[in-house]
């Protein structure tokens, strides 16, 4: 098969950084290239997938531009990323989402929130949108639970189904055993990696951006992001625990938990993505893959989107913004739902499934030469 | 003081004037700020490009009397001694290397106080995880750190500021003039540390010593070790030390570009083939001994060679026991079709091989050990590893010379102080790193000396300037 321009680089420089290895300190990629001595296309997009792009490697190398052997491996690596995420998608005929992701997610969106804002009018009185509504089930009187709980599960069934589709095309092709991802210890191994970002650290020292100043930042806002998404994800649950078991209706109290969660969570998806995109607008060029912009800063906005809406939503929900409001936060949520398999989200999936097999493989060769 | 205000009116002035910008140069300005002084860095490289052969450094080898988190086992001054004095068969002043060797101890925390990093040594080099700290994402990374803490003590430094001419007046330096890319400036000092490195990538310098053949030879690291700063030092009186033609020089492979190939144009499979001249004929020992310990004669035996080229020649079943390198092995189907690529004499090499094969005799071949794979009466002889070649496809590696660093520089005493031709020390000039490397390391080489001999005479230096410049 014809390799990829990136494919094409990204083997020249693994056979570069191979042939080095100054860099085998800094993170997990390094030490698995040394373990292969020449790179099928499979062994690339794994470490691809591997590579945080902390920069480290970028600022130590002696053989960056404008040296003529021009190593660059954080943005050919992030190239390579990018074009395994279109080969991994399911179904295959959404992969040209990622040709032009920005554009794309940005028009999904706008389509789901119109979709929304359509709807409430559609099915209610015109007037029911900007009507002040107090108390619970007063979400509900604009669009009922089941439906919402219908729209957006089977949004949700839809990724989790792509993701499970995407994970084994990844698995398959790096050459991972299939029995790997039922074993507890590189399972356990990768999520403690990716739970702390543990190669977004520079090898020790925080990831590097502008200049070879390294800094904690982007882990920092990383973390933020991360554990936002996590507790908007803890909200929603708890909130659908309420509600079919306690029958319980949103809205629910400030102290409560849904509303604290929900709160922390959206502060996190705010704040986190700002902070990354701020630091994405003054790195260092040579480390970017320019055609990656667009995927990067629509994820980036649709995490913003959900989680400003979401927190608006909060502040005004008794006012008679709270309908237009919903209808914008439910457009947000569901446009990212049904946008996470073909967007930057997917990073996540396949990086930790790159960090179990990284830890299958180093308990492979610890277990074959006890001497290092 | 800081001559912030003084770069404007372009006459600078400082305790400490270091010229370079390599380890040997960012320990010494380090040390003198420390010590109070004001330092000012001339690099003649861009900021890019800057430190010189360090950016392709990886390691140093410091004395310790018991295992750390990063070194597998004690290496004490004894045994470093005893491994200098092999290597460089006595060609070393025992004071100053001794010296050099007792303060290394110390130099492993110094090193990390400044911001660097060690690490565990480097996969394939397993052969030096007890006696070479490496740094944490090589040179350049360990040059990143060196250059933010020197900045952040207020160590003012210059990049593209190349010196044309130092003002050296009865042996005492007044002030050096820097050629920038907007004009020239002068910067007067109270004391001169040369950090500038040696003069191998200054060809006509090398055929002064070598004669022509020097005109093959690549060269491994900076473009800008010409030895100007060295040859204003030796015009102004000092002393010079060492032979013009000893320097570390390892064979690498000979289509790496002229410089700054760095580490991956290396090749460490000799032992594991032969090697040839362009007559196809055999002409050392490729399996005397371990690879760490012998690769750094193969430089100056390629030297020798007509052309100063050779030819490494393996088969299949040796492909992949060695580190990869940068260009991938030439490959044919037969020796004499391998010899045809190469342009060679396909019936010679043929022959040379068949011979060769014919005197191998068996045994247990072992990459780890000296093991009992050797010829008999062949000449010369392949002691270790000596295994027929004799499986398809068939491969070489064209090598050249190439250099890594010089050996000839001045002479300075326990100070780092120059040594002035008419006797004695120097005013207010020292010397670091490269350009007084001969005084400890003659001929020969171990691996990661050169970094210790530029940061503990870098130390030094800027030690005994900064006390020079208060007095």
């Amino acid at each position: 098969m014809q390799r990829s321009k990136a494919l094409t680089e990204a083997d020249r420089l693994m056979t570069i950084c191979n042939s080095c290895r100054y860099c085998e300190g800094l993170c997990a990629v390094f030490p698995a290239m040394e373990m292969r001595r020449a790179f099928s296309g499979g062994d690339l997009n794994y470490l691809a997938n591997l590579c945080h792009a902390c920069g480290a490697c970028y600022f130590d190398c002696q053989f960056s531009p404008p040296h003529e052997f021009n190593v660059r491996v954080p943005s050919v690596l992030a190239r390579v990323r990018h074009e395994s995420y279109a080969d991994y998608a399911w179904p295959p005929a959404l992969a040209p989402l990622f040709k032009r992701n920005g554009l794309a997610i940005a028009l999904i969106s706008a389509v789901s929130i119109a979709a929304f804002i359509l709807g409430f009018v559609a099915f209610n009185d015109p007037t029911a949108l900007f009507e002040r509504r107090q108390g619970p089930g007063s979400f509900y009187a604009l669009m009922p639970h089941d439906t919402m709980a219908l729209l957006f599960g089977a949004a949700f069934l839809w990724a989790i189904v792509a993701f499970v589709k995407g994970a084994r095309a990844f698995w398959t092709d790096i050459g991972a055993q299939q029995s790997t991802l039922a074993e507890p210890r590189p399972f356990l191994r990768a999520v403690r990696d990716a739970a702390s970002l543990r190669y977004l650290d520079g090898g020790g020292v925080g990831c590097y951006n502008e200049d070879e100043r390294p800094d904690d930042n982007r882990r920092f806002y990383h973390h933020l992001t991360f554990w936002g998404f996590m507790l908007c994800f803890a909200s929603t649950s708890v909130a659908t625990f309420y509600h079919y078991l306690l029958h319980r209706e949103a809205p629910y109290p400030l102290w409560d938990l849904p509303v604290v969660l929900g709160t922390f969570g959206g502060l996190g998806l705010v704040i986190g993505p700002l902070g990354l995109y701020a630091a994405k607008r003054k790195r260092e060029p040579a480390m970017v893959d320019a055609g990656s912009r667009g995927m990067d800063a629509a994820f980036l906005a649709m995490l913003v989107l959900t989680g400003a809406t979401g927190l608006a939503l909060l502040v005004l929900r008794d006012t008679s913004a709270m309908g237009l409001l919903l209808a914008l936060h439910l457009g947000a949520v569901f446009a990212l739902f049904i946008t996470l398999p073909y967007g930057k989200f997917v990073h996540g999936l396949y990086r930790f499934l790159a960090l179990v097999r990284y830890a299958k493989e180093r308990l492979t060769a610890a277990a074959q030469s006890p001497s290092k | 003081m800081n001559a912030e205000s003084a770069i404007a009116g372009h006459a600078l002035a400082y305790d400490v004037v270091v010229v370079g910008g390599g380890n040997a140069a960012l320990c010494a300005a380090i040390a003198a700020r420390r010590a109070g002084a004001s330092v000012i860095v001339l690099e003649a490289a861009s900021k890019f490009y800057r430190g010189g052969n360090t950016r392709h450094t990886r390691n140093m080898r410091c004395a310790h009397d018991a295992a750390t988190a990063t070194l597998s086992g004690p290496y004490t001054e004894d045994e470093f001694w005893d491994d200098l004095l092999r290597v460089t068969e006595g060609e070393t002043n025992e004071q100053l290397a001794r010296m050099m060797i007792r303060e290394s101890k110390d130099m492993l925390d110094w090193i990390a106080e400044q911001g660097v990093r060690f690490q565990p040594s480097l996969g394939g080099t397993l052969s030096l995880g007890r006696t070479n700290s490496f740094f944490l994402g090589g040179g350049r990374a360990m040059l990143n750190a060196l250059y933010l803490t020197a900045e952040r003590l207020g160590v003012d430094v210059l990049y593209d500021a190349e010196v044309i001419a130092l003002d050296i007046r009865d042996d005492r330096f007044q002030a050096a003039t820097v050629q920038q890319p907007d004009g020239r400036i002068r910067v007067r000092g109270e004391a001169l540390i040369a950090a500038s490195g040696g003069f191998e990538s200054n060809i006509d310098k090398l055929v002064e010593g070598w004669g022509e053949i020097a005109r093959n030879f690549l060269i491994r690291g900076t473009p800008n070790n010409r030895g100007t700063v060295l040859d204003m030092l030796l015009a102004a009186g000092v002393d010079s030390i060492g032979d013009p033609t000893q320097c570390h020089a390892v064979a690498i492979d000979a289509r790496a570009p002229k410089y700054d190939g760095g580490i991956i144009t290396r090749l460490d499979c000799v032992v594991f083939g032969i090697v040839v001249n362009n007559k196809c004929e055999r002409f050392y020992d490729e399996g005397e001994d371990a690879w760490p310990k012998r690769y750094a004669i193969w430089g100056r035996l390629v030297a020798t060679q007509p052309d100063q080229i050779a030819y490494i020649i393996f088969d299949a079943k040796s492909a992949n026991l060695f580190m990869p390198s940068l260009y991938p092995p030439i490959k044919a189907g037969s020796i004499g079709e391998l010899a045809a690529t190469l342009g060679l004499d396909p019936e010679k090499l043929t022959e040379t091989v068949k011979q060769f094969n014919a005197s191998v005799r068996d045994g247990d071949f072992n990459p780890d050990i000296l093991d009992d794979c050797h010829t008999e009466n062949l000449t010369p002889p392949k002691s270790h590893w000596a295994r027929r070649i004799d499986t398809g496809p068939y491969y070489a590696y064209p090598v050249r010379p190439g250099i890594t660093f010089t050996y000839f520089g001045v002479r300075v005493d326990h100070e780092a102080r120059l040594t002035m031709k008419a006797g004695g020390p120097a005013a207010n000039m020292y010397a670091a790193g490269e350009i007084m490397a001969g005084n400890v390391l003659g001929r020969g080489y171990a691996a990661g000396i050169g970094m210790t001999i530029g940061s503990v005479f870098g130390r030094i230096a800027g030690h005994g300037a900064a006390r020079h410049a208060a007095q």
